[in-house]
């Protein structure tokens, strides 16, 4: 049975996924024909088997690691020592750390505001046109590449060679510098800009998310409302200003909070193209490098506590617009 | 003049204002295609509207400019593996258009050679299947639960689920390590699959249960005065009304898993379990300059989500919207 946690082969591998999956449905069945036997089920015991497995891998994957990451927090490197808020005063007195926490807040003020505004700028302009859908899914394709996959293809976006000689450009960006006249740039390496094409990054994957939200938001509005403006006599600025904008108000919101919570929690893209070095680390990617690869359990556990309140505003924020939109209905 | 101009404004944006909540409900009901089939007078000016905008011809140059901007990235990569390593080392991509020169060899390289992504492509699917399946099911019944049946406490648990859709898995994941090693679970699928699904449940929940609370209860009441249990409902009744909605989710999640790199990373980066993500990771960090390998191994593992997603992208969009504006 050693093959069930030391799968070598491909056969072996498929086998394990099988048994996994056949596990699963057998237990399944077992929970559901247990609480269907009687013949008149109570309410309480049917919950049991429906909801039963969830509650008990959710209390034991999220709420209990979590309680047990923020009592960490708390304590040193190994865990064995109480130091109170050292872990917290260390974010904020290293000036590594802190480069960290100030490109977090870059990371989320700018993707947000810029994949939202170029997806409503782009809904609005392709909306009802003849190549609508094609010209959608062109920028929506990239919301299905891994973010490893798109630090790929932006690495190779921003490749730099030396300008010397006959050598060429093999790097996008850098051609395009050179053919408007400027010498080659090193993207990644030089700070603070670095951040920046990072984000780019994000921007260019976040836009397709934005533009379908946004742009099935204004489909929604009605047409009379539109041709009661027009009647009028609303030009097209003041159209957009005082029709569209707050008609898809609450849809913007949600754009905007469901992105800036994405952001926070994504290091894929920092890993695969800086490695978090060069000053363009973030709060997510010093969480996995401190805890994984420093082994500096208390560090990492705090930085985990800081991603999560981070994300705590931004729902409420969330929450309390929704409110208030049903508040006027 | 500018009396009546001003307050006629001000009248337009506060009957838009209360309008404005009914879009976000209008929006999760139906797909927006389907409301487009119904031509009305005031749609045909809206049309006409949209054609004179399109020839405007500022406007149709800058969404053709974002267009392009968003596509020659992508473009670019999958050009570039097609070509011979000292081409692509060299030379630009574009230079293919004056001196075009096709291989796979890249491919073979990638795939069979000393990265082997032949068996990292292998690892991925035997991790996402379980982590989509398991998840889905699991996330079913209890949206059933939530939505059918009446028991003590119901409320109270769905907001505490609903709540926990803001953790960071990054909070959990520190000790769920120290459990596995504990338990020599280490190294196996099994805390990836075990990870992926509890990860996904908050979410999964959520959605299902806003699909499954929009069944007509007449539906649920006459199977019932039938004599149907709750078993019985939930197959006989419920699941196929769901299909769409389990479609939705299913999209989500399979590219959430085969795209992800933390959790693979944290609980399953060994040669024996590592994902597709976990190799090109590495492969950056230790080959980066390598670029025939690079996009060659990028485009084998970009290209099967891209599918899945362009065949299936119509059900992404509804759960998109179910999911983020319904609220």
């Amino acid at each position: 049975m050693d093959f069930l946690l030391n799968a070598d082969s491909a056969g072996e591998k498929i086998l394990v996924m099988l048994i996994a999956i056949a596990l699963f449905v057998a237990v399944m069945a077992l929970v559901l024909y247990a609480v269907d036997r009687p013949r008149h089920v109570p309410g309480w015991l049917a919950a049991v088997g429906f909801l039963g497995p969830t509650v008990l891998l959710i209390g034991f994957g999220l709420v209990r690691p979590a309680i047990i990451t923020i009592y960490q927090s708390f304590f040193d490197r190994t865990s064995e020592n109480f130091v109170g808020f050292d872990n917290f005063a260390q974010l904020f007195a290293s000036q590594d750390l802190r480069q960290v926490l100030y490109n977090t807040i870059a990371w989320v003020f700018l993707v947000p505001l810029m994949a939202s505004f170029l997806g409503l700028l782009y809904a609005v302009l392709v909306d009802r046109s003849p190549f609508e859908s094609l010209a959608k899914a062109l920028v929506f394709l990239p919301m299905a590449i891994s973010f490893v996959g798109a630090g790929i293809i932006w690495r190779f976006i921003y490749e730099f060679r030396a300008d010397l000689g006959d050598i060429q450009q093999i790097g996008l960006a850098n051609q395009m510098l050179i053919w408007l006249g400027f010498e080659p740039y090193q993207f990644l390496l030089n700070g603070p800009w670095n951040t920046f094409f990072l984000i780019v990054v994000m921007i260019w994957i976040q836009t397709g998310f934005a533009m379908t939200v946004l742009s099935a938001a204004i489909k929604a509005i009605p047409d009379d409302m539109l041709e009661a403006a027009r009647l009028d006599g609303v030009n097209g600025g003041q159209m957009f200003r005082y029709i569209t904008i707050p008609a898809i108000r609450p849809a913007l919101v949600v754009v905007l909070t469901t992105i800036a919570i994405g952001t926070l929690k994504v290091f894929d893209i920092v890993r695969t193209m800086t490695g978090g070095q060069f000053g363009t680390s973030i709060v997510a990617n010093e969480f996995y490098t401190q805890a994984f690869r420093m082994g500096d359990t208390g560090l990492g556990a705090a930085l985990a506590v800081v991603l999560f309140i981070l994300v705590v505003p931004i729902v409420v924020y969330n929450v309390r617009q929704m409110r208030l939109s049903e508040e006027v209905r | 003049m500018s009396t009546t101009d001003s307050s006629r404004g001000k009248e337009a944006k506060e009957s838009l204002e209360d309008k404005s909540v009914i879009a976000p409900a209008v929006l999760g009901d139906a797909p927006a295609d389907e409301r487009r089939d119904v031509k009305r007078p005031a749609e045909e000016s809206r049309a006409r509207k949209a054609k004179k905008r399109m020839s405007n011809p500022l406007a149709s140059l800058l969404a053709v400019v974002i267009a392009v901007l968003w596509t020659i990235p992508t473009f670019s990569l999958f050009l570039s593996a097609f070509r011979p390593e000292q081409a692509i080392k060299t030379t630009g991509w574009w230079t293919f258009f004056t001196d075009p020169e096709v291989t796979v060899n890249n491919f073979n390289l990638v795939l069979y050679g000393n990265e082997n992504f032949a068996s990292f492509f292998i690892n991925t699917i035997v991790i996402t299947l379980p982590a989509v399946i398991i998840p889905i099911t699991l996330a079913l019944l209890a949206a059933y639960a939530f939505a059918w049946i009446d028991f003590p406490g119901s409320d109270w648990l769905f907001v505490a689920v609903f709540a926990l859709q803001i953790v960071p898995i990054q909070v959990t994941l520190i000790p769920l390590l120290s459990d596995y090693v504990n338990w020599g679970l280490n190294g196996s699928f099994w805390p990836i699959w075990l990870s992926h699904s509890i990860f996904a449940l908050p979410l999964a929940i959520f959605l299902l249960h806003n699909f499954m609370k929009d069944i007509p209860r007449s539906l649920i009441e006459a199977a019932r005065v039938d004599g149907a249990g709750h078993v019985k409902i939930f197959f006989v009744v419920l699941l196929p009304l769901l299909t769409p909605a389990i479609a939705a989710f299913g999209v989500f999640q399979f590219l959430w898993v085969w795209n992800d790199l933390l959790v693979a990373l944290v609980f399953g980066s060994d040669l024996q379990t590592a994902p597709l993500t976990v190799r090109l990771a590495n492969l950056v960090g230790s080959r980066g300059t390598e670029w025939h390998l690079l996009t060659a191994g990028a485009l084998i593992a970009i290209i099967v989500p891209m599918g899945v997603f362009i065949a299936l992208q119509r059900f992404f969009v509804r759960g998109l919207l179910a999911g983020g504006v319904k609220g």
